[in-house]
């Protein structure tokens, strides 16, 4: 047992490898909040009147919200006068139009992530619209995908030159008063991506973005909009990785999805942001609101979600499934190790007819990490035949850690039918020792095991990612077996 | 909210006022009550806004000025006896509007080691002639006073109820009823029966607690019951919720587990316009195991909510738990089941089960198992549904010559007997299963006919 511990303590204890802060000149408005950090932000976007007074109108609500406190994580309070609310690489000024012209210093960086821009661009296929701190430096793919009709830009483009799609479906899924976090990003928000698909157009590549906090104490609001109209598909990846701090940072990510007729929209995330050391100092706090509508009939938004990283993770990717036969689904592996907290899961409202859900959520918990996963099923009166299949299963590395489960099923008609599982486990030293019986090691057993505890999820998430997720939790966890 | 705070301010005169007239409790008791209404004045009555209370909306019973009921004629309480005495028990115990009915009772004849006391009388007897130790040290001493306002409310004001004792080694082959009967026709009248129940170790026993009501005017019940399961001994509970429809009925049951014990907890909810109940266990010893077993059956403006907590503070405990509803009409349905495994409890085996039936378009139900684990080496399922009669089963018994109605309520019987199968004393689960086919062919009233 004594040898087990050590590699246990080797592996639990590593550091985190994407750990290195870039020093670029930023440029930043002072810390705080106030309307003229507001008005500063927006015109320092060149934005459009709406756009303000949305931002105003968000701004005002927020001040008379409160944080919420029902979740099952802990934290010291924060101090929103004491976040720098927008930050961009000053090099930026004059936008770049081709790679060539990107400061190469954020090229290296991406270079040290294992995102080589100009790899992907070649090999991957992948159009990948890189956002730095807040504001996009290279959009790559963007005319192969223009000829489609395909818009893939930052949000503060797309506020900019489509004025018009994004004042019509900005805060259609996520109102600004949706919650205290939401209305913080609507109030703030920086920059993201925006991508719009056309009238039955299939998105011939995985649209992705690599997020990345960088300038020191800058919390990062992102705003994505995903736009699929009638008979259009698309896919779309999200991965972060952050540098190492000490000081918390705040990220209040806002994501919209909308399907309409027969579209489809599948939202895929590898969240990997600083997690805090192994005695739980620093790491981000990721507090995001994901929400995709299902407007239209026989539409689909899909979410898959890897969440290893983060001090704090407070994220529900839900779906309002509004569209007759409309289906929603959520796949999730979230992982806690050393002091990480996680409370994550999903909301599925069913209130078209004969719409249908599938929650998949597995939570891994090591350390004295804790793992909670709050969903809530609810299904309307006139949802008639109504389908959903929920299942969650927690598996508990190390005598330190907690599970939780908190599913609710609210139904109100009776043409439903509603399933709700869960288990929780751990891996038993009967498995290890049949797999070290066989020349097997308890790393690579335990990673095995790992990996087979969460295959459900991985099939579904697209190739890139199901490769990095894997290596992802072997790193997050592999052997730390008690 | 001055109406909350007013509502409060009139239970402190009432606490005055009964603590004049009826000074018959001991000092410890006094202290524990006095306790509880300042526990109950600060905690005010829970709103919605409460997460254990957000289905369940309270301000109906917090915003009624509640007092005594007169006492009653016993005719309607013979009348009531008579349908709901359950045959062959050993020992019965009636209240009637909450307090103790000698002439209605059965106490003769106990069978050895079996105790079974009005709490009333127990205080006017002579210290000497009860041992009254086992009361002093668990009587209000396992029900929480601070975290549920109602149990503080019953704390505060109960009056009487049924303590039972069984002697360690005592072996009783048949259960103790106890009775809680409703029939005085006053208005706005508020019971808060208390229940103890004290097991020795290896002894064994069942109890069974009815709340039967006819009453045409707006009644309140709020019970606790607690349960000290000594150590290996084996405790069967059931508790029988059948109370006039326009009745309110609040009630919690606290089971605490020595080592080695076993509880089995029934809960059969079907009257009352609005019942919640709180069935908590403590696995406070270690190789403790724990059933609890519920059935609601609901229709018309019902709402019904079951709160269950398991909570599994030792090592190698296992508890099972087997939820049914079946909602009709334009009823709601809650069902809250939290399991509860302490840092420490390993090897823990925790199984979990809600099933619910819908059968109507109106009616609703919000069910959320809750699993909270802070051991690894565990293992811990729960499962909920929410469904429909079969609609195959159904065909297939129709095409055998059984009409709709008939097969309608044959598929219910079958749900429903996964919980009241597991009843072990046959004239009770006789009783359940021949009410429940009364209420299915009655159309679900709630007016008797058996």
């Amino acid at each position: 047992m004594s040898t087990e511990t050590t590699a246990i303590e080797q592996l639990t204890n590593k550091e985190y490898r994407f750990g290195f802060i870039t020093d670029i000149e930023a440029d930043t408005v002072p810390k705080g909040l106030d309307e003229d950090v507001i008005r500063a932000i927006s015109a320092k976007k060149h934005e459009p009147e709406f756009m303000l007074e949305w931002r105003l109108k968000a701004y005002r609500h927020w001040l008379t919200m409160k944080e919420p406190k029902w979740a099952n994580v802990h934290f010291p309070p924060i101090d929103y006068q004491a976040i720098t609310y927008y930050s961009a690489p000053k090099s930026n000024n004059g936008r770049p139009k081709s790679l060539e012209e990107v400061d190469p210093k954020l090229l290296e960086t991406y270079e040290k992530l294992g995102i080589p821009l100009k790899e992907r661009e070649l090999l991957a296929g992948v159009a990948v619209d890189a956002v730095f701190d807040s504001v996009s430096v290279a959009t790559t793919y963007r005319e192969k995908l223009a000829e489609l009709g395909i818009i893939f830009c930052s949000m503060s483009e797309a506020v900019e030159k489509h004025p018009e799609l994004v004042k019509k479906y900005l805060g259609s899924v996520v109102p600004y008063t949706d919650n205290f976090y939401a209305t913080l990003n609507s109030a703030v928000f920086s920059d993201g991506s925006f991508a719009y698909i056309p009238k039955g157009v299939r998105c011939p590549m995985e649209l992705s973005t690599y997020f990345r906090i960088n300038a020191k104490d800058s919390g990062q609001f992102e705003r994505t909009l995903i736009v699929a109209d009638e008979g259009a598909y698309v896919s779309y990846l999200e991965g972060c990785t952050a540098p190492m701090r000490d000081t918390n940072q705040l990220h209040a990510a806002v994501v919209e999805l909308v399907a309409l007729d027969n579209a489809t929209v599948k939202y895929s995330t590898v969240q990997n942001w600083y997690p805090g050391d192994k005695d739980g100092k620093g790491g981000i706090y990721n507090f995001v609101t994901k929400r995709g509508k299902c407007l239209g009939v026989n539409s689909k938004v899909s979410w898959t979600q890897v969440e290893t990283g983060s001090a704090i993770t407070w994220k529900y990717p839900g779906c309002i499934l509004q569209g007759d036969n409309s289906v929603g689904e959520f796949y999730s592996v979230a992982v806690t190790n050393n002091y990480q907290q996680a409370d994550t899961g999903t909301k599925m409202i069913h209130m078209g007819k004969n719409t249908r859900s599938t929650i998949v959520s597995k939570g891994i918990s090591a350390g004295r990490g804790q793992n909670t996963y709050r969903g809530l099923v609810k299904v309307l009166k006139r949802a008639a035949g109504a389908r959903n299949y929920s299942q969650c299963d927690s598996l508990l590395i190390g005598d330190r850690c907690g599970a939780h489960t908190f599913p609710y099923l609210e139904v109100r008609n009776n043409t439903t039918q509603v399933e709700h599982e869960a288990s929780t486990s751990k891996i038993g030293e009967d498995q290890i020792f049949y797999c070290r019986q066989r020349g097997i090691s308890t790393e690579d057993a335990v990673s095995m095991i790992i990996n087979g505890f969460c295959k459900e999820v991985f099939k579904v998430l697209p190739m890139e990612f199901a490769v990095e997720a894997q290596k992802l939790l072997s790193v997050s966890l592999e052997g730390s077996v008690g | 909210m001055p109406e909350v705070k007013e509502a409060t301010d009139s239970y402190f005169a009432d606490f005055m006022r009964l603590e004049r007239e009826a000074n018959h409790f001991p000092a410890w008791l006094g202290e524990l009550r006095k306790k509880a209404l300042e526990e109950f004045a600060e905690a005010g009555f829970p709103t919605t806004r409460h997460e254990a209370w957000r289905f369940t909306n309270v301000s109906r019973i917090a915003e009624t000025r509640w007092c005594a009921p007169e006492t009653s004629a016993n005719g309607a309480a013979a009348s009531l006896l008579d349908r709901h005495a359950i045959p062959g028990v050993a020992a019965r115990i009636v209240f009637v509007d909450g307090l103790f009915a000698p002439e209605l009772s059965a106490l003769e004849n106990l069978p050895e080691g079996l105790q079974v006391v009005a709490l009333r009388r127990a205080q006017q007897q002579p210290s000497g002639d009860l041992p009254g130790r086992w009361i002093e040290s668990h009587l209000a001493r396992h029900a929480a006073i601070g975290e549920n306002a109602f149990v503080a409310l019953n704390t505060a004001f109960f009056q009487d109820g049924a303590l039972i004792h069984l002697a360690p080694g005592t072996d009783l082959k048949n259960p103790v009823h106890v009775l809680y009967l409703r029939a005085s026709n006053g208005a706005h009248t508020a019971t808060h029966p208390r229940t103890l129940v004290v097991t020795g170790h290896q002894s064994r026993g069942g109890i069974i607690e009815s709340y039967v009501g006819q009453t045409d005017e707006a009644c309140f019940t709020n019970a606790v019951t607690e349960i000290a399961v000594g150590e290996d001994s084996s405790v069967e509970h059931l508790k029988l919720q059948d109370e006039a429809e326009n009745a309110f009925h609040v009630g919690t049951v606290q089971a605490v587990q020595a080592r080695s014990s076993r509880f089995l907890s029934h809960s059969v909810s079907w009257g009352a316009a609005l019942a919640r109940h709180d069935i908590n266990a403590v696995l406070a010893g270690e190789g403790a195991e724990c059933t609890l077993n519920g059935l609601f059956q609901v229709t018309g403006q019902q709402h019904v909510d079951h709160h269950t907590c398991l909570d599994h503070a030792q090592p190698h405990c296992s508890s099972r738990e087997y939820y049914r509803g079946v909602l009709d009409g334009r009823s709601t349905g809650v069902f809250n089941g939290a399991i509860l495994v302490r840092k420490d409890a390993q090897k823990t085996d925790a199984i979990q089960s809600n099933k619910n039936l819908l059968l109507s378009e109106d009616a609703v139900i919000n069910t959320k198992p809750e699993l909270q684990i802070l051991a690894d080496d565990v293992r811990c399922t729960h499962g909920a549904t929410v469904g429909q009669l079969d609609s195959e089963a159904l065909f297939y018994l129709r095409a055998r010559g059984i009409g709709l109605e008939a097969a309608r309520h044959l598929l219910i019987r079958a749900f429903a007997n996964e919980v009241i199968g597991r009843i072990s004393f046959a004239p009770a689960r006789q009783r359940l299963a021949e009410r429940l086919l009364g209420r299915l062919s009655k159309g679900w009233t709630s007016e008797d006919s058996l």
